[in-house]
């Protein structure tokens, strides 16, 4: 293996010895990242590459590490999803209906982590407005997963909607990235690719400049190798930002020092549930094998029941598509780049969002106008709601008698884009994520192991609100236990 | 609950989203098919139950009524398809 490609390994905490021991610099660093960009442009996971910032960026972070005023993520190759408003950088949501929209303003996370000195290689590829599970409703084209296996028929999908972010990182890409995740968005594509996803409390981090898709569900987090990286990039976008009026007010965590606490005596739910449905034989193993590793650490295994397991993706549908029909409804053609001309205001309006919009957002729009309208916000939008409140009622019950929950991430492993053939079904991906969206509450995969293919399998751990610190132990003792090493067969600079 | 093409040109005509007469069919079917998937949710006792608007901080925080941005007319429109100076263009509204 060649210095560059040794590079291209490292993840934050190493990197960051590295720069402060003067082993490299970060242009040195950067520049690897730039020179292996060509091997993982095949996985389609960029759609905006800014290789000039990141020199500029590297420079500057160089300049800072010589004088001595560096923090964790100083010099630190990223990827942002592409849903981040950066500043003079064209932001797409990857819909063709924001045109070249370039953002005057700079989104509170992604100024945050600029401000901490990150580097930025470039916006990846998500589903149109973070809608999918596969990553291929993007305007943009599929992102394919590097994890696609040899003499595969057809590539398989990184998932989504944060696809591209996973697939970057996985592959040597990007050190780290930004996701979103609405109702599972950072945790399904993280476990589908092989690399740690944290979705945090709603809340943790500020939603200002992230282009919206369900304001109450939306919420920031980290795509990182490790889970102490999920915990250092975590320090450097959460905070409260009063230009977010549902950002919390909660005080600053030191989450990389809190990993320190271990998980002796925690107390773990298993909840019944999640095994209901025909759960496949090898993601019920994989289950089996984490709760052991749980014990083996120390902690407690405890049986929990949340009752309305199985009603949170149908509520999670119509909440997050009636917010989302509201959300979307500033696509008109007036303010943002894209207009398709009409005879007359209204026939703009709907030329513009015919055209501008993607098949599966405009199928999601459509949905949620429905549930919003006159005669059915009652039998829909409202029951739904009343659903979520004793969604929320489970976990706040299950979370008198245990610490944190231990579930798989995804009811499979990584799928080719044909394989899924329904919306229905390609909803069915975010089973085992929705619920913790409904209420909430801070959920994290880690890569755990491998299906019979060969491909990556994630376990998810779910918090009380605003203790990620609980996750991230529970994640470091389910990453050290499993010791996941395996690489994907597409990885950056690997050849050099 | 199905939708029939009529209902969905409706919705279409509310979302402001052009549909092609041609699509109305198969969008109807595919529509039908996510509404009666999330109909099972009639089947929870809902009964005393308060809807969950949103999670997290219980009240909305309040700030002084003061002007604290503004000033910023050409950055407002700067992505617009048809600025004319500090203003958005539409198509004309009044016959």
């Amino acid at each position: 293996m060649s210095a560059l490609s040794d590079l291209l390994r490292l993840d934050i905490a190493s990197a960051r010895k590295g720069l402060a021991d003067k082993q490299f610099t970060a242009r040195e660093l950067t520049e690897a990242y730039l020179a292996a960009a060509d091997d993982a442009r095949a996985l389609n996971g960029f759609i905006t590459e800014t290789p000039d910032q990141a020199l500029a960026d590297a420079d500057a972070a160089d300049a800072r590490l010589l004088a001595g005023n560096a923090t964790a993520m100083t010099g630190m190759p990223i990827a942002q999803k592409d849903l981040f408003c950066t500043e003079g950088i064209r932001t797409t949501a990857a819909s063709k209906i924001l045109g070249d929209f370039t953002p005057p303003y700079e989104s509170t996370v992604s100024g945050k982590l600029k401000a901490d000195g990150a580097v930025l290689l470039g916006k990846a590829n998500l589903d149109e407005f973070a809608m999918g599970s596969a990553n291929i409703t993007s305007a943009f084209g599929p992102v394919t997963n590097p994890w696609t296996p040899e003499g595969a028929a057809a590539p398989l999908t990184p998932g989504g909607s944060s696809g591209g972010s996973a697939a970057l990182v996985a592959a040597g890409a990007a050190i780290a990235a930004t996701g979103t995740d609405t109702g599972g968005s950072i945790r399904q594509p993280a476990a589908l690719c092989g690399v740690v996803g944290l979705k945090p409390t709603y809340g943790r981090c500020s939603r200002w400049g992230v282009v919206a898709f369900a304001s109450s569900l939306d919420q920031p987090g980290p795509i990182t190798r490790s889970v102490r990286d999920a915990a250092i990039m975590l320090g450097s976008m959460a905070g409260h930002d009063p230009k977010d009026s549902t950002s919390a007010s909660a005080a600053p965590v030191d989450f990389e020092a809190a990993l320190a606490g271990g998980v002796k005596s925690m107390r773990v739910g298993v909840p019944r549930e999640y095994r209901a449905d025909g759960m496949p034989a090898e993601i019920d193993a994989l289950w089996q094998e984490g709760i052991e590793m749980a014990k083996a650490a120390g902690a407690e295994i405890v049986d929990v029941s949340l009752p309305m397991t199985k009603m949170a993706l149908p509520a999670y549908y119509i909440v997050a598509l009636a917010e989302a029909s509201s959300n979307l409804a500033r696509y008109d053609g007036v303010r943002y780049c894209a207009r398709e001309d009409g005879n007359d205001l209204t026939e703009m309006y709907s030329n513009t969002r015919g055209t501008g919009f993607g098949e599966e957002v405009r199928r999601r729009i459509l949905i949620g106008t429905y549930v919003l309208s006159a005669g059915y916000y009652d039998a829909y939008y409202k029951q739904a709601q009343k659903v979520r409140t004793l969604i929320a009622n489970d976990f706040n019950a299950a979370f008198n008698d245990v610490d944190v929950l231990l579930t798989p991430t995804t009811p499979s492993a990584a799928f080719a884009a044909g394989d899924v053939d329904d919306p229905v079904a390609m909803y069915m991906n975010d089973i085992f994520t929705v619920p913790a969206s409904m209420a909430g509450l801070p959920g994290m995969s880690v890569p755990a192991g491998l299906s019979a293919e060969g491909l990556p399998l994630g376990l998810q751990i779910i918090g009380k609100p605003f203790d990620e610190a609980s996750v991230l132990q529970m994640g470091q003792a389910i990453e050290d236990a499993a010791g996941f090493d395996k690489t994907p067969r597409l990885l950056a600079g690997a050849k050099s | 609950m199905s939708l029939d093409r009529d209902t969905v040109a409706d919705i279409a005509r509310l979302a402001r989203i052009n549909v092609a007469d041609g699509e109305l069919d198969s969008l109807a079917g595919e529509l039908s098919q996510i509404l009666n998937w999330v109909e099972q949710l009639n089947s929870v006792d809902t009964k005393g139950v308060e809807p969950l608007v949103g999670v997290g901080t219980a009240m909305a925080p309040l700030r002084q009524d003061v002007v604290n941005d503004g000033g910023q007319a050409d950055a407002v429109v700067s992505n617009a398809p048809d600025a004319v100076g500090p203003y958005f263009g539409v198509p004309k509204v009044i016959e």
